[in-house]
């Protein structure tokens, strides 16, 4: 079977950039990987690439393949091209990241958001004689996150660091719940805080973008909600981000629909007038739109404000439903 | 074959894009497309409840699904983000029959019960898997050829794809490209078409979600869109409402018109601009209507 490669070049020398395409023979088993490899062996000896272990677990052969960040050694041609041979691939260097050449990025910026986070354990208190005892169930959640072979996939296509390079970024973030969820962690709290600073937890756009691409299942994006609820339970919400999720919550406890008027005020702080004077214009512009909807001018809580009929059925609904929260996993004991 | 579908409008609609909710109705109407508006159903959440009770989540979107359920109808929405809470609320409690028992429970103080095989879908797939494009383009009484509109389809009705139906339905990340055709338009092909609108930052880092934003408008724009379209009301607000601010941010010259999904269908089976609320918008959306032909004599719907 042919396969067309158009391939993404980068000249180290000038950083210009171009696009090389070949043609090749493949059998069905053939990965992207394989591809690769055999046009640089028989095609073109200057095409640079990196790949090590082929099986998707040292994570080294990471790219852009057809504008999305996936393993090469993962991805058969024929599955890329659904087996139409008029497909041409597009191959890229992983995006976020500068090019060294063709297909190799600077993986620097990914490793400096990965120390930021401490990626280590930090217990506390005299070390157990044996090893250190934790629930099987405290550590089930957390294999995830254990799953993650920094292959940078996820940063590659990270649509908040596309514009905003101080964003700690999802591999990272996946990796501090690693920790903050290990029990046997002491600065869970101290650690909730750091996230939750600017270019944290509350940065992320909740794109999917990392769930879609990572290989292993890692699904940074739930790990960074569950750290904005381990944050919120912290009592660590004096920031817009967790503001705004109350007043979110707070609106559909109330009225059972979202209030829009007060989400702004609500997660910046009624007090913030210096923001609050930023957005006027636009909101006079969405009010002469007719895209302020004067209903919801009563803040949600309020007598009068804006509700759907038969509440009472929704907050039986809502009350009940705190049951349903699963119990946490503690710390067992040392036996030392 | 008539559709009638349980109608989820979503909060936007019925909030700050109203002329989505009218738009909706009046196109759905013309389509022969029969909608039972569920007035008391709750707000999916939008992922924003997740965050710190993804339990509360479960148990109000279970509930609107029973609704739907309860009146023997598939459930329609109207929105990207309903769409992916929904489609991610199904997949976790059919996953987890002992937690869709408790949520039963719960629901049975109303008489009501959800099992999970109700079909979900957005206005989009609707459009192309059951009412068919071929019968879409039999109604075009205003082709809208000449224009070029760029695709714009919001994060969730197409990540994460493993719930979001796309082994059954592999096609449904072209949908917007081929409806657009559908209706005689270009589509334009673009970076930022799958990308996020930055919306969900906005209250929370508003340089970082207008920055996003006005990079997806621009980059349209500069290849030669007249428009974008999309089938979510929360992109709509970053991209349209949240347009001159993006503007301001990124210094870029951008002005383009965002267009929800069924404007553009009814503008191409000539309904009236007015009559959808594209006098509503914050761009203005006169340069685009100026532009299209007028509606064929049979077009009277």
């Amino acid at each position: 079977m042919k396969v067309k490669l158009k391939v993404k070049r980068t000249d180290p020398g000038t950083g210009e950039t171009s696009y090389s395409r070949y043609q090749i023979d493949t059998v069905e088993s053939t990965t992207l990987l394989d591809a690769l490899i055999q046009v640089r062996e028989y095609e073109d000896g200057t095409l640079a690439l990196r790949c090590s272990c082929r099986s998707a677990i040292c994570g080294s052969c990471a790219m852009r393949v057809d504008g999305r960040a996936r393993l090469a050694c993962r991805a058969k041609v024929i599955a890329i091209t659904r087996g139409n041979q008029e497909h041409e691939i597009t191959v890229e260097p992983m995006g976020n990241m500068p090019v060294i050449k063709d297909l190799v990025t600077d993986m620097e910026l990914f490793w400096s958001k990965i120390r930021q986070v401490k990626p280590y354990l930090q217990p506390e208190g005299p070390e157990p004689e044996g090893e250190y005892r934790v629930p099987n169930e405290a550590m089930l959640d957390l294999t995830h996150t254990m799953n993650c072979i920094m292959c940078g996939a996820c940063v590659s296509d990270c649509t908040v660091l596309e514009v905003d390079k101080n964003f700690i970024a999802p591999a990272a973030l996946a990796k501090a719940y690693r920790f903050v969820g290990d029990p046997r962690d002491a600065h869970q709290v101290e650690r909730l805080r750091q996230y939750s600073e600017y270019g944290g937890i509350w940065d992320c756009t909740r794109c999917n973008m990392c769930v879609e691409v990572c290989p292993k299942g890692v699904a940074p994006m739930n790990r960074i909600l569950q750290l904005r609820e381990m944050a919120i339970e912290a009592g660590i919400t004096n920031n817009a981000g967790s503001r705004h999720t109350k007043i979110f919550t707070k609106s559909i406890e109330d009225g059972g629909r979202l209030n829009e008027v007060w989400m702004l005020p609500g997660s910046v702080g009624m007090f913030n007038v210096p923001r609050l004077v930023k957005e006027a214009p636009g909101a006079l512009k969405m009010l002469r739109a007719g895209k302020l909807p004067l209903s919801q001018m009563i803040p949600p809580g309020a007598p009068g404000s804006h509700k759907i009929s038969g509440m009472d059925r929704v907050k039986n609904v809502i009350r009940k439903s705190a049951a349903l929260k699963p119990k946490k996993a503690e710390v067992v004991s040392d036996g030392a | 074959m008539a559709l009638k579908y349980a109608f989820w409008p979503g909060c936007v609609s019925k909030g700050a894009a109203p002329e989505l909710y009218v738009s909706t109705n009046r196109v759905a109407q013309a389509l022969g497309i029969e909608l039972v508006e569920l007035d008391t159903a709750t707000c999916t959440g939008a992922g924003v409840i997740q965050e710190q009770n993804p339990e509360m989540g479960d148990a109000l979107n279970a509930r609107t699904f029973a609704m739907a359920q309860q009146l023997g109808l598939p459930l329609m929405n109207i929105c990207s983000t309903c769409q992916g809470i929904e489609s991610m609320v199904q997949d976790k409690l059919a996953k987890h029959p002992d937690y869709l028992a408790k949520v039963n429970d719960i629901l049975a103080d109303e008489g009501l019960h959800y099992t999970p095989d109700l079909e979900i879908k957005n206005f989009l797939w609707v459009l192309v898997e059951d009412f068919g494009l071929d019968r879409l383009k039999s109604m075009v009484t205003r082709p809208l050829t000449g224009l070029k509109l760029g695709p714009f389809y919001g994060c969730y009705i197409l990540r994460p794809s493993e719930i979001l139906g796309m082994d059954e339905h592999p096609d449904r990340n072209k949908y917007l490209e081929m409806v657009i055709e559908a209706v005689g338009a270009e589509p334009v092909d673009y970076e930022g078409k799958k990308k996020c609108c930055g919306f969900p930052l906005l209250t929370i880092n508003r340089d970082n979600s207008l920055k996003q934003a006005g990079n997806h408008i621009h980059e349209a724009q500069d290849l030669g869109a007249d428009a974008l379209v999309s089938p979510c009301p929360l992109c709509h607000l970053n991209l349209d409402a949240q347009q001159p601010a993006a503007k301001q941010v990124t210094h870029y010259n951008i002005d383009l018109p965002i267009l929800h999904l069924p404007q553009m269908i009814g503008l191409a089976i000539g309904i009236e601009p007015k009559d959808m609320r594209l006098d509503h918008h914050v761009v203005s959306t006169k340069k685009l209507l100026s532009k299209l032909p007028a509606p064929a004599a049979t077009a009277s719907r």
